[in-house]
């Protein structure tokens, strides 16, 4: 048995035992931690693929982002935890739905080894067109050349998440500020990181989005590198939230969607097509949009976590 | 199902780039409605709602005059590679019945969701008319995309606007109904991306007119075709995967229940009409279509007897949507005849001016409901006496839209279940026939059970009824009255839903 095939056969074993350990903890605080732990092994599993791109997004979204969204889920739903533990559903169920689980899980295996072997796939087709794009990532002209539509209007399905967490708010703090994010138990290392952590966090994430034109990496992942330096400041108690009706933060909320959708326009004109980059300028283009977007979710991100308002608009 | 569906006719039509037109409105207006926020997202969304109507009058202009369907490759970028936007019949009737219903219910919503004063911006209109404009994106995504993945980014749309349009009112209960929608909706949206991704691993592409000519019936397909239609079941709320509808339906705004009941769940019954007839045209589906009109039959007997038994109007509504959602499905074995005749043409023009007639009728039905709760302080069905005096406009509105439910001439209800009737009767599949003609009955137990109460003298215990304003009462009416009137497409020359299936064409022009 080789090295290679011993670290894979138990990153899946650790992998089925992190599944495990999420479905069967009773309580939400160990099931949150064996999920972010399960998406970090999954990180280790594309790597393992050699599809450095989604590790990156499994790292970021999967293990960091999810994780933080669970973590303060969790924390809001301390007082309900021991009437939802006594109200666990009955064992015939939990039995019924393992099986149904199982079956899936069955019959997408079986499928999945039936399939065509070497898989059909657009990467030859993809690559051969990326000249005509100027990126050297394939992964970044699908997202944003040969399927920029898609990439557009998922950043506009952050933005309703984010309308969809406000539209929780008590209505007589609308347009305040979320929550203080900052922990109550505080000591110097929590500030001290604060403040070290944020300049060299957020040097990174432009590097990856930077980088993520000709190599892995992208504005997903950079932007939230750059929204948890945010989340940590907030954390650190060295900035609060904004109010959400200030009008710079709708603005940076918005901005990358809207530019994205403006460049798109001027394509009829200029390039013949909506979302088309005109010659000699798709590369420029392709990294404005993801400056553009970066900020735009960096921000989305931090709010997200930050939760709907809790106080009332300053005066 | 229909072989030779789906064909491309013509690639690069200039009036292509009103599809793009039909997502870009509502897009742009959802950014600047919330970017500028306070007072001014009511007269954004006004606005861009309004050239929507404009976008999508044209489409189904272009594809009347020219009698083929449109196309537009994004960015220049051709399939398989890139994305292509198609819009048939299907889509374009769809496209204009959103059009309508979703201009109807701004014109609703502007009593009820207006900024407090102006310039100030308050939770609910802000959350109402961001999620108007995107819920707009969504469908429109949803009846134009040709690429199963842009349509899973519509799903994800539509999901992330409809659920919050459930609790916009903030109460306990409307926010359990919205958090059980949401775990179905993104249950839903799980099953269907697995499909997709099947469906890539084995053929290399999402493209569905490339797909439809690659589709062989083997494990992996229909393993997809499993997966994705349990998952859009569950978003459709099909018997029995309903359960989550009539209190999420029921607890929301008028205006909002309206959208959803009308729209939302004829998002997902779309793409399983997509997936069927123009992804897996290849497939013996005999067994499958039987499965899910037998679903629809149950759903349509379970749900006009639940609907029957409840005390309250908002909750028979929401019922009633649950058995007209099953008539939809029983189309799937009819319209999947063989060799795509006759009978399957009349089939599938009838479930589509099902869908479309249930969505008028249903809107201005929560309308009416919505401005009798509101006259009435409460909504329960036994305590509607008098209300037919007091609102009479709003009365008619819901029996009008009642009528069109059951299918009196000439209302599209009746020209949809005459030609769902026709197509069972001569295709011998009398059974279905038999679940129409039940659900038909039911149905007008439960709409005379309220038109009647309504009827009746006021008790004079009861608190007075309290004037309603007139435009939202007008605005159901109008719905109503166009429900009424849609049987009278019977006499247009051209079967709109037709256009774009080659085969069905043929014998449907007349």
């Amino acid at each position: 048995m080789t090295f290679a095939l011993a670290f894979d056969c138990g990153l899946a074993v650790l992998i089925l035992a992190m599944a495990i350990w999420t479905i069967a903890a009773r309580t939400t605080f160990p099931a949150v931690v064996g999920f972010v732990a399960y998406g970090l092994l999954l990180t280790l599993v594309w790597m393992r693929l050699a599809a450095p791109d989604v590790a990156l997004t499994e790292a970021a979204i999967g293990g960091g982002l999810t994780g933080v969204l669970l973590l303060g889920a969790t924390s809001r739903l301390r007082a309900t935890e021991p009437p939802a533990v006594s109200e666990r559903p009955s064992v015939p169920f939990r039995l019924a739905v393992a099986g149904l689980c199982t079956l899936l899980s069955a019959a997408i295996a079986a499928v999945v080894l039936l399939l065509p072997d070497p898989a059909p796939t657009l990467a030859p087709e993809a690559a051969a067109k990326l000249s005509l794009t100027g990126v050297g990532n394939a992964v970044t002209a699908v997202l944003l050349a040969y399927r920029a539509l898609d990439t557009l209007l998922e950043s506009a399905v952050l933005l309703l998440a984010l309308v969809g967490v406000w539209s929780l708010a008590p209505d007589r703090f609308w347009g305040g500020a979320p929550r203080s994010l900052a922990l109550r138990h505080r000591d110097g290392s929590l500030s001290l990181l604060g403040q070290v952590l944020p300049p060299i966090g957020i040097v990174l994430g432009v590097y990856i989005v930077w980088v993520g034109a000709d190599a892995p990496g992208g504005k997903f992942q950079g932007a939230t590198i750059i929204g948890a330096m945010w989340v940590l400041t907030m954390m650190a108690g060295l900035q609060t939230p904004p109010e959400i009706s200030q009008a710079w933060v709708r603005v940076i909320l918005v901005a990358g969607a809207a530019f994205f959708l403006a460049v798109g326009i001027a394509g009829f004109w200029l390039a013949g097509a909506f979302l088309a980059y005109p010659t000699g300028f798709a590369k420029s283009l392709i990294v404005a949009i993801e400056v553009a977007l970066t900020l735009s979710v960096a921000a989305t991100l931090g709010l997200l976590v930050a939760g709907p308002p809790a106080r009332p608009v300053r005066t | 199902m229909t072989p030779g569906a789906a064909v491309l006719p013509c690639a690069g039509d200039p009036a292509g780039a009103l599809l793009v037109l039909a997502i870009v409105l509502p897009t742009a207006g959802f950014l600047l409605a919330l970017s500028v926020g306070g007072g001014r997202a009511e007269r954004v969304a006004l606005l861009f709602l309004a050239g929507g109507f404009a976008v999508a009058i044209a489409i189904v202009a272009a594809i009347w005059r020219s009698g083929h369907a449109l196309s537009y490759a994004l960015g220049g970028w051709t399939p398989p590679l890139g994305i292509a936007l198609r819009a048939d019949g299907l889509s374009a009737v769809m496209a204009m019945t959103t059009a309508l219903v979703v201009g109807a219910v701004a014109l609703f919503g502007r009593q009820n969701f207006a900024a407090p004063a102006p310039g100030v911006e308050a939770r609910v209109p802000l959350s109402f008319w961001t999620l108007l404009l995107a819920v707009t994106t969504a469908l429109n995504l949803i009846w134009f995309a040709g690429d199963l993945f842009s349509l899973y980014v519509a799903l994800e749309l539509l999901t992330f606007t409809a659920v919050p349009l459930v609790c916009l009112d903030g109460r306990a209960d409307t926010l359990e109904a919205a958090l059980r929608y949401m775990l179905f909706a993104l249950m839903g949206s799980v099953l269907y991306l697995l499909g997709t991704a099947l469906l890539y691993s084995a053929y290399g592409t999402l493209d569905i007119a490339l797909l439809s000519e690659r589709v062989r019936p083997e494990p992996a397909v229909w393993t997809a075709a499993a997966l994705m239609t349990a998952g859009l079941v569950a978003k459709t709320a099909l018997f029995p995967l309903h359960l989550w509808l009539p209190p999420a339906h029921a607890g929301a705004p008028p205006a909002a229940s309206a959208l959803l009941s009308a729209l939302v769940v004829k998002g997902s019954f779309f793409l399983l009409v997509r997936l069927w007839f123009d992804v897996l045209p290849g497939l013996p589906s005999r067994a499958p279509a039987e499965l899910l009109a037998a679903l629809g039959a149950a759903a349509v007997l379970m749900g006009s007897v639940l609907a029957l038994r409840q005390a309250r109007l908002k909750l028979l509504i929401a019922y009633s949507t649950v058995a007209q959602i099953g008539y939809l499905f029983l189309m799937f074995p009819l319209a999947s005849g063989p060799a795509g005749g006759p009978v399957a043409a009349g089939a599938l023009t009838g479930g589509m001016l099902q869908a479309v007639s249930h969505a008028t009728a249903k809107a201005a039905m929560f309308m009416a409901a919505g401005v009798m709760a509101g006259a009435l302080g409460h909504d329960r069905i036994a305590g509607l006496a008098g209300t037919a005096r007091a609102l009479p406009m709003s009365m008619f509105a819901f029996g009008l839209g009642g009528a069109a439910l059951i299918g009196l001439p000439p209302s599209g209800g009746f020209l949809a279940k005459w030609l769902l009737l026709t197509a069972s009767v001569q295709s011998g599949q009398w059974w279905w026939a038999a679940v129409m003609l039940t659900g038909g009955l039911f149905t007008c137990g439960y709409v005379f059970m309220v038109v009647g109460r309504a009827m009746g003298e006021k008790d004079a215990s009861e608190p007075r009824i309290i004037a309603a304003p007139i435009t939202g009462q007008a605005v159901a009416l109008a719905l109503a009255v166009i429900s009424m009137l849609l049987g009278l497409a019977a006499l247009a020359p051209l079967d709109l839903v037709l256009v774009g299936r080659p085969t069905l064409a043929v014998v449907a022009c007349r």
